[in-house]
């Protein structure tokens, strides 16, 4: 019998991973980039890391051992606006958020909707601190109007096609971009608020809205592009990813149509999970300004439910980097949208598994082998062979939410002071600490 | 000196009954100013008020800027109807630089909500709000309410039906919440597009029958209809707006025998109101003009922290 020999060993944890079933205390051994194990601690284990020097282990007594984190829902800014984020800041995030694998959205400048593009971002996450996979626009320019060269951009590596920010409002587009690209197996995902019915819109429609006085984005804008893109994947068997899910009827939508059959999939981010549309008024945080907004406390706790009954599949978090000049400025005239990626975990841990909702195994599968399932990407377990993507997590480190410890760009969080317990202690990548708490 | 609870006034939601009281009492001593020969006094001498609109107005400032004269205050208006975003400069380098010429206290028009609040984080003036989108124009509700006070001796039990485009009127929206504060009962009558969503939770009686909204009622308070909601897809027509919700002697007979006509302006004659109603003896358009003014002036005077009243 060879001795084994492990670049790293990961040893005392408590090893979750939901792909495996996996809930133990275990070591992960990796051996060139890749794992090369996941064993309960034998005496035949303890025998084969006998020759091991001491500089190799990682201790993570009283820490969880996850496979790395996947949002499948980022703005990385690059090319055309590296003042909010790069795609280097960016991926430094995502590392001390815990992420080792990202998806990044089209809405650049020039946006992704060429090979040149693509290309360009990919050159650039190279040797960055996580994985980046590009999602292609939908339709040229993100304009709604003529389908991207979407086989070009499959044949480079495009996981999946959006036009983030922006529904596809015309009914015949969309119908022709799920049949287009189902022919590559690839889904289709869509940012579903009807245009129309947002026009203007800046908040939540409720009695918050009618308060302030503010223009409405309302929940039944939602709940219309999600019904009308579950009758398309339904009649074109496509696959169909909804964004950023955030009303009970969208939910219970979403929920039926899976329970039919349809080839639908559907994420949420913590700022639908935690926050209502009530804190809008207090300071007219323009952090808050966020599209599709956020909501009532029923329609939170109907995402919430979506998470726990499985209807809502992947946590993602549209981390969307603004600039501090950008944001300052009156609430209606603020960019929308906000960094989530390093206090992603944090919320899951705080307001999801604190509160009894999710347990780790659940809220580990939504941001790990449930998108990389959905989106076809490396990763997402810690079965021998897969890359040896692993995060490692405190899972009672009490700490603040502070503006000066982002390593995004930016520091557009709504969630500033606020007191998080779970946070990401080490995270690996191709078996290579890219961050360390 | 009795004191306001707070050093800005941005709304009137949420403001204590006894500030309202407070600065309607205020108004009393002002409104009799006004009908002196020599209309000023030098309460606010030394004291410079900047006027910040952003949007076009044209009665609001001059009342602001008259009251700011009457009370001896250092005047500056800065006006433009293009937003800050468009014009390069933001709207707190725009305000801090102005204040950098020492500006204690500043009233400001903006078709964004929230931006009298935003102000307060970049300012050290006093903020007035005199118009923040369609949120709120508190010395507007304040020179309703006090009009209303001066005819019936109190606002207490008073039947006030507010008429027209609640879902974007700040003033309605000012109206509720320092009416039903001062124990008044409040109505609000439009068209079911212009009631927006969750309307019910004002509090507040609603209605889309101009009828049955002015059944006993003792105020009515009648909002401009501004024509470009019509091309919005809001209503179908002036005509029919006017059929349906404009205010005429017909209508008058529903309401209670002494009861008062009411008009923020500026008004469209023959549609929101006839003009034998705005200009009948029951009318007080005129006086809530005047005594906006009044009211104005007791806000900078209880906001300015002056201790010396009076002459």
């Amino acid at each position: 019998m060879t001795t084994l020999k492990y670049d790293t060993v990961i040893k005392n944890g408590l090893v979750i991973d939901p792909a495996l079933g996996f809930g133990k205390k275990a070591y992960v051994l990796i051996k060139d980039g890749l794992i090369a194990g996941v064993e309960r601690e034998t005496a035949a284990l303890k025998k084969a890391l006998k020759n091991i020097p001491e500089d190799k282990f990682i201790d993570a007594e009283n820490l969880l051992v996850v496979p790395g984190l996947i949002d499948v829902h980022v703005h990385l800014r690059e090319p055309g606006r590296e003042y909010a984020e790069t795609i280097e800041s960016g991926c430094r995030a995502a590392a001390a958020g815990g992420f080792t694998s990202v998806c990044c959205m089209p809405n650049t400048n020039p946006c992704i909707d060429n090979q040149e593009t693509v290309k360009f971002v990919q050159d650039r996450a190279q040797n960055c601190d996580a994985r980046v996979y590009v999602f292609g626009a939908i339709t040229k320019n993100l304009e709604g109007k003529e389908l991207s060269e979407i086989g070009d951009l499959v044949s480079i590596g495009v996981v999946a096609i959006t036009d983030d920010g922006h529904y596809v409002q015309n009914p015949d587009i969309m119908r022709r971009a799920l049949q287009y690209s189902w022919m590559f197996n690839i889904p289709v995902a869509q940012h579903a608020e009807d245009e129309y019915l947002c026009a203007g819109g800046v908040m939540n429609e409720s009695f918050q809205s009618t308060r302030l006085g503010m223009k409405p984005r309302p929940a039944v804008a939602e709940e219309i592009a999600v019904l009308r893109d579950i009758a398309l994947a339904r009649i074109t068997g496509a696959r169909l990813h909804f964004q950023h899910i955030t009303t009970k009827r969208a939910v219970n939508a979403i929920r039926l149509a899976k329970k039919e059959g349809i080839n639908i999939t559907a994420e949420a981010t913590p700022h639908h999970f935690v926050l209502t549309d009530d804190e809008i008024g207090r300071e007219f945080n323009t952090n808050l300004r966020v599209n599709p907004p956020i909501r009532t406390a029923e329609d939170r706790e109907a995402v919430i439910e979506g998470l726990i009954d499985g209807t809502i599949d992947c946590i993602a978090t549209d981390h969307a980097p603004h600039s501090e000049e950008e944001k300052d400025c009156e609430f209606d005239q603020a960019p929308s949208g906000m960094i989530g990626m390093e206090t992603c975990l944090g919320l899951v841990k705080t307001y999801l598994i604190d509160k009894g909702y999710l347990n780790w195994a659940d809220a580990v599968r939504k941001m790990t082998i449930n998108p990389a399932r959905i989106f076809k990407l490396k990763g997402g377990t810690l079965a021998v062979g897969s890359p040896a993507d692993i995060t490692v997590i405190d899972p009672n480190r009490k700490w603040k939410v502070k503006a000066e410890n982002f390593r995004s760009k930016s520091k557009n969080s709504p969630f500033i002071g606020y007191q998080l317990s779970g946070q990401a202690a080490l995270t690996i990548l191709g078996g290579k600490v890219v961050f360390k708490r | 000196m009795s004191r306001l609870s707070s050093r800005h006034l941005l709304g009137l939601e949420g403001v204590p009954a006894a500030d309202i009281q407070l600065i309607l009492d205020t108004t009393e001593t002002f409104r009799e100013v006004l009908e002196r020969r020599i209309k000023k006094l030098p309460t606010l001498r030394g004291i410079t008020v900047l006027n910040l609109f952003y949007e076009p107005s044209t009665r609001t400032r001059i009342s602001f800027e008259l009251a700011e004269k009457r009370l001896s205050a250092d005047t500056v208006n800065f006006t433009t109807s293009t937003s800050s975003v468009k014009k390069g400069e933001s709207l707190r380098d725009t305000v801090q630089n102005i204040e950098a010429m020492k500006i204690d206290m500043t009233v400001v028009r903006h078709s964004s909500t929230g931006v009298p609040f935003f102000l307060t984080r970049c300012m050290d003036a006093n903020i007035i709000n005199a118009g923040d989108g369609a949120h709120e124009h508190p010395t507007q509700a304040l020179l309703d309410m006090y009009t209303i006070r001066k005819r019936y001796g109190t606002l207490k039990d008073l039947r006030v039906v507010l008429v027209g485009d609640v879902m974007h009127s700040r003033v309605i929206r000012s109206n509720i919440w320092g009416l039903k504060t001062m124990g008044a009962s409040v109505a609000l009558c439009g068209p079911s597009t212009l009631l927006p969503y969750e309307v019910e939770k004002f509090g507040c009686d609603f209605y889309t029958n101009l009828d049955e909204a002015l059944e006993g009622a003792d105020v009515v308070n009648v909002m401009r209809i501004q024509l470009e909601r019509q091309q919005a897809g809001l209503f179908p027509s002036q005509r029919e707006y006017t059929k349906l919700f404009g205010i005429n002697r017909e209508r008058l007979k529903r309401l209670n025998k002494n009861y008062t006509i009411m008009h923020p302006g500026p008004m469209n004659r023959g549609v929101e109101i006839s003009s034998e109603v705005a200009d009948s003896d029951r009318s007080v358009i005129l006086d809530q003009v005047t005594n906006g003014q009044a009211v104005r002036m007791a806000v900078l005077y209880l906001l300015s922290g002056r201790e010396e009243g009076g002459e």
